[in-house]
């Protein structure tokens, strides 16, 4: 659980908030955040529409639409027939009609039938037609492990998402954010990768303002302050950082944590303040590491700031095999193998 | 149509005497333009070109039955798509150059993808059967707004063997989406024989599996092809979903300018198919109807090449699009992170 430590709304003004009216906060889960970011945005724009698997009658295999279909409509929150590639295709059209389609694929390892309408058609389509075209659409992707799903319910493959120029890339990690960012997706002119940590779906409360709000796309944050090593993060390894942070300030290692929120486009500029001022980065992920999207933060921020810092840069990751699925929680960073990173650059 | 141009009464469709000479101008233009754009291709004038020569009567035919308000989703072969439903043909002249002025793409793509909102010709990619979604996602929200909308979304024989194709045709058939597949079959996919690309006895029957019509139209007769998809068309139109229409032709070119077709196919089998040259045919059908005479048959032929040479004037000496178009429209706005390379790409 976040601490009164969390940024975005303190607990000074989520206090402030509740005393002004009350009835406008509500403590939710993740899962419950992404449906309430669509029922809002779906009740004020009628262009919004909602398709993918079993998301109608459903409410998707992780309930993120439940009542939705019953509010707006099996025409605007579609059951769609089952196929990716169709999927994000016909969302591509609609959009360039006006609608603004919100995509869920049912699990990030089913989302490559679609790969190419996402890599080949959404990325490129506002650059390819010098801009006469630009669709909006958001797809959704439930992404991680730590369910017990196996190979193909559990990657964490964003870094193709983030390898492709004209998609922005976002995953939050609490339900704040969640809603927030959601929001701001769905106003984008851009194309969104919306990718949801479903190990934290149900994991972690949190009050949320029941009122319209948005986090700007592109804005990391710094959770916790801390001095002598900064840890980046995004998604679901932020919780595991969490702990992290609690392991070592025991230790007196003082840990700075930023959720790194956006992927494509991403705020170096935060993350170059926190490693001057701390000189160290460790960056935890779920992905594989090799190829993973911590190495090209590494890279930026030793091209950028070499001079800060005082040790190597650390990746953590998830091995570079497959995922398992009987030794899943193997697999995943845990607190502990963060925790060696840290100390290891803290006594560096 | 009969080969001497003969036509039976009961199947000819109901058009203007100009349309039939705007149709046959189209056909001449069309013509005229790729024997021009092979030669400067192979003077190095333009980089690459697409041979659309025997196409015209399924292309031109197909596109006139749309209004100026439905939309179009050609594919690379269908420079005459775009000229019917209102492309300039400078503004084609001008995506062939990739230069400065180049309105469906900025010379970004390669040169045989003309797109222009204005038209509603939808800009697709070079990936074939990718663009068969959008059309019918755009056509599924002309039915969500309940505006009497059409899409034509045009392809190759060798697209039907995409899995692309197969999810686009069981969405459609699903919404009963107001779309219109025109299959132009010319018989090759680059250099493999339709015999290899599928064990079905033709395309217009894969329609069947798919809850939705298929016809097959003889694609070398303009009259026929137009008949078939204006009938196609007036249906979507009244809500009654989508069709497929195979058009069978042939193309007389290679691929591409960079294909040599005698690799592949014989002689025999291209005189036979020039015998059946769409333009010979309909040329005949306009003389018997006493529309045409070979005086005006060759003043139109000298007014188009006056037309093309004009626009191949303007459109060469025009400069390469500016350094910073290879920078902007890959987002709404430029991140920081393009910004970068853009200033140091545009510096000193």
């Amino acid at each position: 659980m976040f601490t009164q430590k969390c940024r975005g709304i303190s607990r000074k003004n989520l206090t402030k908030l509740q005393e002004d009216s009350p009835e406008t906060l509500a403590l939710i889960t993740m899962v419950q955040a992404v449906n309430a970011a669509l029922r809002q945005e779906m009740r004020g724009n009628e262009n919004v529409v909602a398709i993918g698997e079993d998301i109608g009658r459903e409410g998707g295999v992780f309930r993120a639409t439940a009542g939705l279909q019953n509010e707006f409509g099996p025409q605007r929150v579609i059951d769609s027939p089952l196929g990716e590639d169709a999927i994000i295709g016909t969302a591509i059209g609609m959009s360039l009609y006006g609608l603004i389609p919100v995509v869920e694929i049912q699990f990030m390892d089913f989302v490559y039938p679609g790969f190419s309408q996402i890599i080949n058609e959404l990325a490129k389509f506002r650059y390819r037609s010098g801009g006469q075209y630009a669709p909006r659409v958001v797809v959704r992707m439930p992404y991680g492990g730590g369910i017990k799903g196996g190979l193909y319910h559990s990657q964490s493959t964003e870094a193709f998402f983030t390898h492709t120029p004209g998609l922005v890339v976002v995953s939050p990690s609490r339900p704040y954010d969640t809603k927030g960012l959601l929001l701001s997706a769905m106003r984008s002119s851009d194309p969104v990768i919306f990718l949801e940590p479903k190990r934290i779906y149900r994991t972690v409360k949190e009050e949320v303002p029941e009122h319209d709000y948005t986090i700007p796309i592109g804005k990391a944050d710094t959770l916790l302050q801390g001095d002598d090593v900064t840890l980046l993060s995004w998604g679901a390894m932020v919780q595991t950082c969490k702990e992290t942070v609690s392991l070592a300030s025991k230790e007196g290692i003082s840990v700075e944590l930023v959720d790194l929120r956006s992927l494509l486009p991403f705020d170096i500029e935060t993350i170059l303040s926190s490693v001057r001022k701390t000189g160290r980065l460790v960056i935890a992920h779920e992905a594989p590491k090799i190829g993973g999207f911590g190495g090209e933060i590494a890279a930026q921020v030793s091209e950028r700031a070499i001079d800060s810092l005082k040790a190597p840069i650390v990746r953590v990751g998830g091995y570079d095999t497959p995922f398992p699925y009987s030794l899943e929680n193997s697999y995943l960073p845990s607190p502990q193998r963060v925790l060696d990173s840290v100390r290891k650059l803290a006594s560096y | 149509m009969k080969s001497d141009g003969e036509y039976d009464p009961k199947l000819e469709p109901s058009l203007s005497h100009d349309d039939l000479l705007k149709l046959y101008r189209f056909m001449v233009l069309v013509r005229r333009l790729n024997e021009r754009l092979l030669s400067l291709q192979r003077q190095g004038r333009i980089g690459f070109c697409v041979d659309s020569s025997g196409h015209e009567a399924c292309q031109i035919g197909s596109t006139f039955a749309l209004t100026q308000e439905d939309w179009l989703f050609p594919y690379y072969r269908d420079a005459a798509m775009c000229l019917v439903k209102g492309l300039p043909l400078k503004s084609l002249m001008d995506h062939i150059y990739s230069n400065a002025e180049d309105s469906s793409s900025v010379g970004r793509q390669l040169n045989v993808h003309w797109s222009s909102r204005e038209n509603n010709i939808v800009s697709s990619s070079s990936c074939v059967a990718g663009h068969l979604a959008h059309a019918v996602g755009a056509a599924y929200a002309m039915k969500y707004k309940n505006e009497k909308l059409v899409c034509l979304t045009s392809f190759g024989d060798g697209s039907t063997s995409q899995g692309e194709f197969h999810e686009a045709m069981n969405f459609a058939g699903v919404w009963k989406a107001p779309v219109i597949f025109l299959c132009e079959n010319n018989q090759y996919a680059i250099s493999l024989p339709e015999r290899y690309q599928t064990a079905s006895k033709n395309i217009a029957i894969k329609a069947e599996a798919y809850g939705f019509d298929g016809v097959q139209v003889e694609g070398n007769d303009i009259l026929a092809v137009y008949k078939a998809t204006k009938t196609a068309v007036d249906k979507a139109r009244a809500g009654g979903g989508p069709t497929l229409i195979e058009a069978v032709t042939y193309r007389h070119g290679g691929h591409s300018s960079s294909d040599d077709p005698t690799r592949y196919r014989s002689k025999e089998e291209l005189d036979y198919w020039k015998n059946r040259d769409p333009i010979r045919l309909f040329k005949k059908y306009l003389t018997k109807k006493g529309l045409i005479s070979e005086q005006e048959d060759l003043k139109i032929a000298e007014s188009v090449d006056n037309e093309l040479m004009s626009a191949i004037r303007a459109s060469e000496k025009t400069p390469k699009p500016a350094l910073k178009t290879l920078f902007t429209d890959v987002y709404s706005e430029m991140p920081w992170h393009i910004k970068e390379e853009l200033d140091e790409a545009t510096r000193g």
